[in-house]
C-alpha cells in the first residue's frame, strides 16, 4: 500500500515537472519577454536593464531552477497585458469560474439522473424517445452555438435575462459572489445551462445504460420476487448501484468541464479564468497562458491521483498489484 | 425472405438520410466556386447597397439572396459554401494527420514493446488528460506569439490541423497498439520475422491491413469532433482569420450583430455546422455499432 502510494506520488511529481518545463519554455522562448514588457519606443539601454532585471542573461538551467523556485513560492510572473502578478489575476477570477462550474454540475446531475432513470425504466414512452433524440442533437451542437441561441432567444428577443457579465456582486472579502443578488443569480442562468448541457447528455446516457445493466441483475429480480415495493427497488436498490460509475465519471470529467468553461465564459463574457485564458491567447499574453497551463496541469494531476488512490481503497483487488 | 435479408443489410433510414446530407455537402464543398452565386473574396462581386438583407423567406428578403446578406452585402449562401469548404478541409486534414501519427506510433509501440512502448504510451497518457480545446488554444497562443500577423494568416490552417491532431492521435495509437500486440503473436507475423523481413515491412504490409478497419471507424467518429474543435477555436478567435473564414469564424463575425437583430448572419452558418456534425455523428455511431462493438464505450 505504502509502495503503491509512493510510486503514484513519484509519477505525479514527474508529470508536474514535465508541465513546469513546458511552461518554462513558453515563458522564456515564446515571443520576446522584453519586447512585450517595455514601453513603446524604449531605448536599447532600457531594454538591457529590463533583460538583466528579469535574469534573462543567466545560464538556461539556472533560469529553469529559478523558475521552479518561483512557481513553488507562488510567483507566476507578471501579465504582459495587465501588468499585474498573474497569481493575483487568476485568484481574482477563480470565484466566478467556481460558481459557474458548481451551479452547472448541480443542474446536470439534478436533471440528468432522473432523465436517465426514466429512459431506462420506460424506454418506449414519449418523453424517453424525445430525450434520446435530443441528446444526439445535443452532442452535435457545439457549446458556443447553444450559448448563442440562448442569448438570441432569452436576452435579445425576450429580454428576460442578461447576456453577459456576472451582474451585481457581493464582496465577502476574499470572495466576490453573485449568489446573493437578484441580478447576480439572473446572470448565472444562461451560462450555467449552457455549461450543464454537455455534462447532462453524458450523465443521462451513463445512468440509462447502468440502470439497464443493474435492473437485469439477479438481486433486483430477487427483490421483485420478494414483492418489495417498486419505488424501493428502483430508488434504493437499483439507482444506488447505478450511480457508482456516475460519481467516478463526473470526477474525471472535470478536465472536460475546464475546457467547456473556457468556451462558455467567452460566449457570455463571464469574467472567470476561462475568459482570461482566451483573451490571453489572442493578445498573446504568454505568462498568463503558462500559468494557466500550470494551474490546470496541477488540477488534473491531483484529480487523477486522488481517483487512483480512492480506487485502491474501494477495490481491494488493486492493492496487490 | 429475400427482401427481408436485404432490408436487414440496409442501414436504418436516419443513417441513409445522414449519408445523403453528407454527400450533398461534399458535392457543394468540392464545387463551391461553380455553385456559389458570387465569390466572397472578390470585392467587385458584392456591394454595400445589398448589406444586411434578411433571408429570402422573410419580410424584406431578396430572392437573389436565399439566406440573406452580411454587414458588407455579401451573399450568405456563397460565404457559407466557402466557409464550409475550409471547415471540412481542416477537419479532414486534422483527422488524417492524427490517424497517420497515431497509426505509426501505435504500430511501433505494439511491435517493439518494452521501453519504446513505455515512452510513447506515457506521453499519450499525459496528453490525453488535457482536453483538446485547451491544448489547441495553447498552441494557437504560442504560434501567435512566435509568428508575425502576416505569417499567421497563411499558416493558420496548418497550425489548426496540427493543434487539433496533437491530442487526437492518442486514440488511434492506443487502438492500433492493442491490435498490433495481438497480431505480433500470430503465426504469420512470426513467419515473416523468421524469413528475415525488415520490421518496417512487417508493420506496413502485414500488420497494418489487419488493424485498419478500427482506424477507419475511429476516424469517422473523430471527424465530427475535429470539425467541432476547429469551429470552436475559430469562434474563440484562435482559428481561421476573417479573410479566410471557416464556419466558426463566420459565427464569430455574426455574433457581433446578434444584438442589432441581424440574427441570420450568425445562425445560418451555425445551422450548417450543426447539420454537418449531426450527419457525421449519425454515420459514425452506425459504423461503430456495426463494425466494432468493442468501441462502444468511448
Amino acid at each position: 500500500m505504502l509502495r503503491l502510494l509512493s510510486v503514484r506520488l513519484l509519477q505525479a511529481a514527474l508529470v508536474m515537472l514535465a508541465v513546469t518545463a513546458i511552461a518554462f519554455v513558453m515563458f522564456r522562448f515564446v515571443g520576446d519577454p522584453v519586447a512585450s514588457m517595455v514601453r513603446e519606443g524604449a531605448t536599447q539601454a532600457e531594454k538591457d536593464a529590463l533583460r538583466l532585471a528579469l535574469g534573462l542573461d543567466k545560464p538556461i538551467l539556472t533560469q529553469f531552477f529559478d523558475f521552479v523556485g518561483q512557481v513553488l513560492t507562488g510567483n507566476l510572473g507578471t501579465s504582459f497585458r495587465y501588468q499585474q502578478p498573474v497569481v493575483n489575476l487568476l485568484l481574482s477570477r477563480l470565484p466566478a469560474t467556481l460558481e459557474l462550474v458548481i451551479v452547472a454540475t448541480f443542474l446536470a446531475l439534478a436533471i440528468g439522473i432522473p432523465l436517465g432513470v426514466l429512459c431506462a425504466l420506460k424506454p418506449n414512452s414519449f418523453l424517453s424517445r424525445l430525450t434520446q433524440a435530443t441528446t444526439l442533437v445535443g452532442i452535435s451542437m457545439p457549446t458556443f452555438v447553444t450559448g448563442l441561441l440562448l442569448i438570441l432567444v432569452f436576452a435579445v428577443n425576450l429580454r428576460w435575462l442578461p447576456s453577459s457579465g456576472r451582474g451585481d456582486l457581493v464582496d465577502l472579502g476574499l470572495w466576490k459572489t453573485g449568489f446573493l443578488t437578484l441580478s447576480g443569480l439572473k446572470s448565472l442562468i444562461l451560462p450555467s445551462i449552457t455549461l450543464a448541457l454537455f455534462q447532462l447528455t453524458l450523465i443521462m446516457r451513463l445512468v440509462r445504460s447502468e440502470m439497464i445493466d443493474v435492473l437485469s441483475s439477479d438481486y433486483i429480480r430477487f427483490a421483485f420476487a420478494r414483492g418489495l415495493p417498486r419505488a424501493y427497488i428502483y430508488g434504493r436498490l437499483a439507482l444506488r448501484n447505478a450511480l457508482m460509475p456516475v460519481v467516478t465519471v463526473t470526477g474525471l470529467q472535470i478536465g472536460q468541464l475546464v475546457a467547456f468553461a473556457i468556451v462558455t465564459e467567452t460566449v457570455f463574457q463571464w469574467p472567470g479564468m476561462g475568459l482570461l485564458f482566451t483573451n490571453a491567447v489572442g493578445y498573446p499574453d504568454v505568462p498568463v497562458l503558462a500559468a494557466y497551463l500550470l494551474f490546470v496541469g496541477f488540477l488534473f494531476v491531483m484529480i487523477n491521483m486522488v481517483v487512483d488512490i480512492l480506487y485502491t481503497f474501494i477495490d481491494p483487488r488493486l492493492r496487490t498489484r | 425472405m429475400a427482401t427481408q435479408s436485404l432490408m436487414r443489410r440496409l442501414p436504418p433510414v436516419s443513417v441513409m438520410i445522414a449519408g445523403l446530407v453528407l454527400a450533398i455537402m461534399l458535392v457543394l464543398v468540392v464545387f463551391a466556386p461553380l455553385i456559389a452565386p458570387m465569390d466572397p473574396r472578390d470585392v467587385s462581386s458584392y456591394s454595400l447597397i445589398d448589406m444586411e438583407i434578411p433571408p429570402a423567406f422573410m419580410d424584406g428578403g431578396d430572392p437573389r439572396f436565399l439566406l440573406g446578406t452580411d454587414n458588407q452585402g455579401r451573399d450568405l449562401v456563397s460565404v457559407i459554401l466557402f466557409g464550409l469548404r475550409i471547415s471540412v478541409v481542416i477537419g479532414l486534414g486534422a483527422v488524417l494527420f492524427a490517424a497517420a501519427l497515431g497509426v505509426v506510433l501505435g504500430l511501433i509501440a505494439g511491435f517493439f514493446g518494452g521501453l519504446v512502448d513505455g515512452i510513447v504510451m506515457r506521453i499519450a497518457d499525459v496528453l490525453v488528460s488535457f482536453p483538446t480545446i485547451l491544448v489547441a488554444l495553447l498552441i494557437s497562443g504560442i504560434a501567435r506569439a512566435q509568428l508575425s500577423a502576416e505569417t499567421m494568416l497563411t499558416w493558420a490552417p496548418l497550425v489548426l490541423i496540427f493543434s487539433i491532431a496533437v491530442n487526437e492521435w492518442v486514440q488511434y495509437a492506443r487502438t492500433v497498439r492493442a491490435s498490433t500486440m495481438v497480431e505480433v503473436a500470430r503465426d504469420y507475423v512470426r513467419a515473416a520475422k523468421v524469413i528475415g523481413l525488415p520490421p518496417g515491412r512487417i508493420m506496413g504490409r502485414h500488420i497494418l491491413p489487419n488493424v485498419m478497419s478500427s482506424v477507419m471507424v475511429i476516424a469517422t467518429i473523430n471527424l465530427a469532433g475535429a470539425i467541432l474543435t476547429e469551429a470552436t477555436l475559430s469562434f474563440l478567435g484562435a482559428g481561421m482569420p476573417p479573410t479566410y473564414p471557416s464556419l466558426g469564424t463566420l459565427i464569430r463575425i455574426g455574433n457581433q450583430f446578434l444584438f442589432s437583430g441581424l440574427w441570420w448572419i450568425a445562425v445560418m452558418p451555425a445551422a450548417v455546422l450543426v447539420i454537418l456534425v449531426l450527419a457525421v455523428n449519425v454515420i459514425g455511431d452506425y459504423l461503430r455499432d456495426r463494425f466494432n462493438p468493442k468501441l462502444m464505450a468511448r
